[in-house]
């Protein structure tokens, strides 16, 4: 991959990284109230981590960005529920159900979507600047 | 040659420092949400007195320094938060925004100075 350089990279890539966390959230919420058959085969929220990127020479430049370094599942546990009138119900009734927070879910949405307008708020007003300079003198 | 960069006097230091602020300060806000990054900046007033020049020295030797020194090549430093959150992370982005938004402000006005610098000496040039 090449290096950081410039604005474009340093938001751009942020903007993708909360992208990628905005798509989990969606996938998290899509399966918020699914059901499934045994405990292993219940649908768990998936969370993307977060790992800085600087640029090569990011002790005298100052410039990082931000890459989603892996997806993993979170730590919460599938509920058992008695549903005996589904279909995927075992012979005592008992289904699992999806491991999802839902109100969680929905303040990482806020914050996702406030972070991905706060990077294109930086990158309109930097791009403008440079339209600025560029026409320096005339 | 020396005469017409003397003329913008501090501004196009002033101008390189101030868009290098602006690449860190984009930096802090797009680590806004990794844990424990430490949001960063650099000391504009000192920078910028690094490229004040300490007025004309004779040099003996080419390894001798002349003063001046470039404003670019300031040490960052750590900022110091008023609310640390949990995850380590320093970034606030109120902080951050208003000093982003002061720092496009300061960077706009140093591009005023040095444009109407320019076309004082482009009406001069031309004698008109």
């Amino acid at each position: 991959m090449a290096g950081i350089q410039n604005i474009f990279d340093i938001s751009g890539r942020a903007m993708s990284a909360q992208l990628t966390r905005l798509n989990t959230v969606a996938s998290n919420l899509a399966n918020a109230k699914s059901f499934a058959g045994s405990k292993q085969e219940a649908f768990v929220a998936i969370k993307p981590v977060f790992e800085t990127e600087y640029a090569a020479h990011a002790e005298r430049s100052g410039i990082a960005t931000v890459n989603v370094s892996d997806i993993v599942t979170s730590d919460l546990q599938p509920q058992r529920v008695h549903l005996p009138s589904h279909p995927k119900a075992d012979e005592e009734g008992y289904v699992w159900g999806s491991a999802v927070n839902v109100e969680e879910e929905m303040v990482e949405m806020l914050e996702a979507s406030r972070q991905y307008q706060n990077n294109l708020e930086v990158v309109s007003t930097l791009r403008s600047l440079m339209m600025r300079t560029v026409n320096m003198g005339r | 040659m020396n005469g017409i960069r003397d003329h913008f006097g501090l501004h196009d230091d002033a101008l390189a420092l101030r868009s290098k602020r602006n690449n860190i300060l984009a930096s802090n806000i797009a680590n806004a949400a990794t844990p424990h990054f430490k949001a960063r900046d650099i000391d504009f007033e000192a920078a910028l007195a690094k490229a004040m020049p300490s007025g004309p020295i004779t040099t003996t030797s080419s390894n001798h320094i002349t003063g001046g020194g470039n404003a670019l090549d300031s040490s960052l430093e750590y900022r110091a938060s008023i609310n640390p959150s949990l995850d380590g992370n320093t970034v606030e982005l109120s902080v951050e925004q208003m000093e982003f938004s002061e720092n496009v402000v300061r960077y706009q006005t140093s591009l005023t100075f040095l444009n109407r610098k320019i076309s004082g000496l482009m009406s001069a040039i031309k004698g008109e």
